[in-house]
């Protein structure tokens, strides 16, 4: 690896006098002017083990110990590992299955006896000795560097293609060219009409559709929402049954749908509330409803706090004012969350009256387009 | 004394063979060697670079234990991959674990839960993955710090210093498709905040997140990708620049601390065979032997207590890994409404600017440093020699600003937290954070520069007038003073083992004829951060000012000893007698 000079001698950092052999082009040149003289490295000293067969048989006997103890650690490990049982038992230890304790123990008190007793070894039997080992200039030296260049000439100039522009030309272009394919073929990592990007303007939320509860899927009656709840709900899509005739999703639509039909339903005194222009007609005695996703960076919103009306983002702490149509009170998101028409069916639960106006979660380039 | 035939090995420990396999006496070794070497001939390089030369100090074990780190993730992980399995495919989940027998999910998380509960080991493997990922991560940085203040990263070492950075990226991205593997809902909030991110960049953004997540998200494709990311293509990358880092040091030859005997032309330290295989080898295995504790311990990401990703749930208090907290506290900094409609296209400046810009600027300025560094100083040298942080004031601050930088953005990471734990309002800390940003690293870089100044100038009084021995001595007159006396030469040699900085002076580029340099406007933008870069620094003493200083305490000293001809002062302490040959065996 290293530049191969041999001229070079090996050892020698320092006449035996003490004063510098003379140092190559390539390093600092000033030394004359140094203030003190480099006085040389410090003899080297003698240590306990290599002076006194005692000492030496001692530290024989600790690194011995060091490896037998690991070895016998290791043993422990494989009886631990037969002897706890893991599963239903995992925290049985400090909030810890006994196995994963007694497994790691064993293991990192093994390793870490084989460590300190090469470790021991290297530094109270190896011999100690400093060595010096001069340096090269990470270059090659001028003859080789020229040589290169040359024989890169010569065999640039025998190719000819400096001098055969259309061929360079097109060659360079075919190569270029293949790049289109080679980027073309990651088109299909969203297969087909997935790469529809318009999907992001709009939800499964239609007119009519019952709001439910997120876990269980039942319907909110308007009556038993109090003022001061905050209920997570869904679109009644989501949770598909033959009584209400819509159809099963599966997979990746499911969790798409999913992701983007998430609300939050809340009532508050209806005075409270100043409605946007034109939302007049959204709420249903102070119950109101807005998407569930940040406008920020699309984390579900979660934190409500019932005296401000103010909900937050635990993500990145965007607040909003759910009684001011959701405006952005604190915090890095832009937009307000979009809200969810409201109206009651004849059996006075809680339905939409449309999808929502306006793509919802995180922005992106299209967005006002769709 | 230096050189290998003054030194008397016949008192080496008889256990130890300080010579090992030569020609003359073939041995085992020597025969595989050179059965080897008839096939492979690599006797030629293996003949300097078995007894190699490494310098020692503490701070070169930092890289190593990124080094050691990494192996362990190697074999950790492939561990994990025998169970795991990348898919998004729900299933009931019919496991150990109580809480969640039943529960939907997908196979991935249930996959990972398996190896918690019912492989035995596999919770070991899988939190001693996640903590050797941790201080993977982190003692690359701490080596990158140390690196930067003693002036490693100058002439030759520029390139690996830029291996060195690609390394933190791709360590970063390798440990964030990591722990967004087992798609539980802490890891499934981490990815889709990064589609946000992918969405909110300009034109492209909505296709990229609909090409990587293999339409809408949250998709059934993303877990498989990240899988065959996190376990080939970044491993791959992380291994191959892992190993051109390791080359290129050894071609460079480490560097090392100025003192006595060790120059800019040599290295001294110990031998590769043995000493530096045993000791590294050694600290293989401690570094590994800590993490199994730790992964033995030390409970991380348990997420059983998360649960499933949902996309409509979210737990308070989410927070990425910490090596990615500093970014995503930029994001929680960004004012209210950072966004902008043009020509009907929404451009997202609340996270374009803290994720798609600041952060890959910041790598990128980290990169230059070098570069930068270097056209400033205008220094063609090769360096070798470590400089002590304050010997480079102005390069130490920029790092330190940096860091304040970096510490304060992550502080806003965990601005909940801090809330919360120190009972303060959150909008309050990210007031106050917003501020701090600007001011902080400016501060940082004032303070640090001065500080280094200061120390600079100490060590000149310690050249020029010795240590204070603590002893006061009251003269005939009444008057006190405390007793100085000179260091000892090893350290006084060791403290003016230093360059002298030379600000950058417009001309000094001037060739043979001495027409002016063509782009002189460059010159002098240059020649002026040169001087903003040097000309505050305090510079070593010269041999006259030293001589005169020594006159000077000789004097004062054969006043205070009473004595009637000039004494050097050691007659107060044992400076003389520690370098001195004849004391052997001396333990300090």
């Amino acid at each position: 690896m290293s530049n191969d000079n041999s001229s070079t001698p090996e050892h020698p950092v320092n006449a035996p006098d003490g004063t510098p052999v003379p140092y190559e082009t390539h390093v600092p040149t000033h030394r004359e002017t140094e203030p003190i003289a480099d006085p040389g490295l410090p003899p080297h000293t003698w240590r306990p083990t290599d002076v006194d067969p005692k000492a030496e048989k001692r530290a024989e006997r600790q690194i011995a110990a060091m490896f037998i103890a690991a070895m016998i650690s290791a043993i422990l490990f494989v009886v631990a590992y037969f002897t706890f049982e893991v599963g239903d038992n995992w925290d049985t230890f400090a909030g810890m299955g006994a196995s994963t304790v007694a497994l790691g123990l064993t293991l990192g008190v093994s390793l870490l006896l084989i460590g300190t007793g090469i470790i021991h070894l290297a530094r109270k039997l190896m011999a100690d000795h400093e060595m010096v080992e001069m340096r090269h200039p990470a270059a090659s030296p001028q003859e080789d560097r020229d040589a290169t260049v040359q024989a890169l000439n010569d065999g640039l100039a025998e190719a000819g293609i400096g001098r055969r522009p259309l061929v360079r030309n097109t060659m360079i272009g075919a190569v270029g060219v293949l790049g289109l394919p080679a980027v073309v073929l990651l088109r299909d990592l969203a297969p087909g009409n997935a790469l529809d990007i318009s999907k992001l303007g709009h939800t499964i939320w239609d007119p009519g559709m019952r709001l439910v509860r997120d876990v269980v899927g039942t319907p909110i009656l308007a009556s038993e929402v109090e003022v001061g709840d905050l209920i997570n709900g869904t679109a009644e899509a989501m949770f598909p049954t033959e009584e209400n005739g819509y159809p099963e999703l599966h997979g990746a639509e499911e969790q798409a749908e999913k992701a983007k039909a998430a609300i939050i339903v809340v009532r508050m005194d209806p005075d409270d509330i100043t409605p946007l222009e034109g939302r007049e007609k959204w709420t249903v005695d102070g119950i109101i409803c807005y998407s569930k996703i940040c406008t920020h960076v699309g984390c579900p919103i979660s934190l409500y706090e019932r005296t401000t009306h103010h909900v937050l983002c635990p993500c990145h702490q965007s607040t909003f004012d759910l009684a001011d149509h959701a405006r952005v009170v604190f915090g890095p998101a832009a937009r307000p969350l979009p809200q969810l028409p409201l109206a009651v069916d004849d059996e006075g639960y809680l339905v939409a009256q449309s999808d929502f106006t306006e793509p919802i979660g995180a922005s992106f380039w299209e967005r006002e387009k769709l | 004394m230096s050189t290998d035939s003054r030194i008397d090995t016949s008192k080496v420990a008889t256990s130890n063979g300080t010579t090992a396999a030569t020609a003359s006496k073939p041995g085992p070794a020597g025969s595989l060697a050179s059965w080897a070497d008839d096939r492979l001939g690599l006797a030629t390089a293996m003949k300097k670079n078995l007894r190699k030369v490494f310098p020692d100090h503490w701070s070169f074990m930092l890289g190593e234990i990124a080094l050691w780190s990494f192996v362990v993730l190697l074999l950790t992980g492939v561990f994990l991959t025998l169970w795991f399995n990348p898919s998004m495919g729900h299933i009931t989940y019919e496991g150990s674990y109580d809480q969640l027998r039943g529960v939907g999910m997908s196979e991935s998380m249930a996959s990972t839960l398996n190896i918690s509960f019912d492989v035995r080991g596999g919770l070991l493997m899988r939190q001693m993955h996640h903590w050797a990922a941790m201080i993977f991560i982190a003692s690359m940085m701490v080596h990158l710090l140390r690196v930067a203040f003693t002036g490693a990263y100058r002439k030759p070492r520029e390139l690996n210093w830029v291996i060195g950075c690609l390394l933190l990226l791709l360590g970063t991205l390798e440990g964030f498709t990591g722990y967004s593997l087992p798609d539980d809902l802490l890891s499934g909030t981490g990815v889709r905040a990064a589609d946000g991110f992918l969405k909110a960049t300009p034109v492209a953004g909505s296709y990229m997140s609909f090409l990587l997540f293999g339409g809408e998200f949250p998709g059934e494709s993303i877990i498989p990708r990240l899988y065959i990311i996190h376990v080939l293509l970044i491993p791959g990358i992380l291994l191959a620049l892992i190993a051109a880092h390791m080359l290129l040091l050894v071609y460079h030859k480490h560097t090392q601390w100025p003192g006595p005997g060790r120059t800019e032309q040599n290295v001294v330290g110990f031998p590769m065979l043995p000493v530096y295989a045993a000791k590294a080898g050694g600290f293989f295995f401690m570094v590994f032997g800590i993490i199994a504790i730790m992964g033995g311990l030390l409970s991380i990401n348990p997420v059983w207590k998360y649960g499933p990703y949902d996309p409509t749930k979210v737990t308070a208090g989410s927070q990425p890994d910490w090596y990615m907290g500093w970014p995503d506290g930029l994001l929680r900094l960004v004012p209210t409404g950072w966004e902008s409609v043009i020509f009907g296209y929404t451009i997202s400046w609340n996270v374009m600017l803290p994720i798609l810009i600041v952060p890959p600027m910041m790598l990128v300025i980290l990169m230059l440093l070098p570069f930068i560094e270097g056209w400033i100083t205008g220094d063609k040298r090769d360096h070798h020699l470590l400089q002590r942080p304050r010997n480079a004031p102005t390069r130490t601050a920029v790092m330190v600003s940096l860091m304040t930088f970096y510490g304060l953005a992550w502080a806003a990471g965990g601005n909940d937290i801090i809330a919360i734990k120190l009972d303060l309002s959150i909008n309050q800390i990210t007031y106050f954070i917003r501020v701090a940003i600007f001011l902080g690293p400016a501060l940082a870089f004032w303070i640090t520069r001065r500080w280094c100044i200061s120390l600079q100038r100490h060590d000149n009084e310690k050249l020029l007038h010795g240590y204070e021995t603590g002893v006061i001595t009251r003269s005939p007159e009444g008057q006190y003073a405390e007793r100085h006396l000179p260091i000892n030469e090893t350290s006084a040699y060791t403290l003016t083992a230093r360059d002298r900085d030379e600000v950058y002076t417009v001309g000094s580029d001037t060739d043979a004829s001495g027409v002016a340099a063509p782009n002189s406007r460059s010159e002098k933008l240059r020649a002026r951060l040169s001087s903003w870069m040097y000309s505050h620094n305090v510079q070593k003493p010269t041999r006259a000012e030293l001589e005169e200083a020594r006159h000077h305490a000789e004097h004062e000293a054969e006043l205070q000893s009473g004595l009637d001809h000039p004494v050097d002062g050691h007659q107060f302490d044992d400076h003389r007698l520690r370098d001195t040959d004849d004391v052997p065996l001396r333990d300090h």
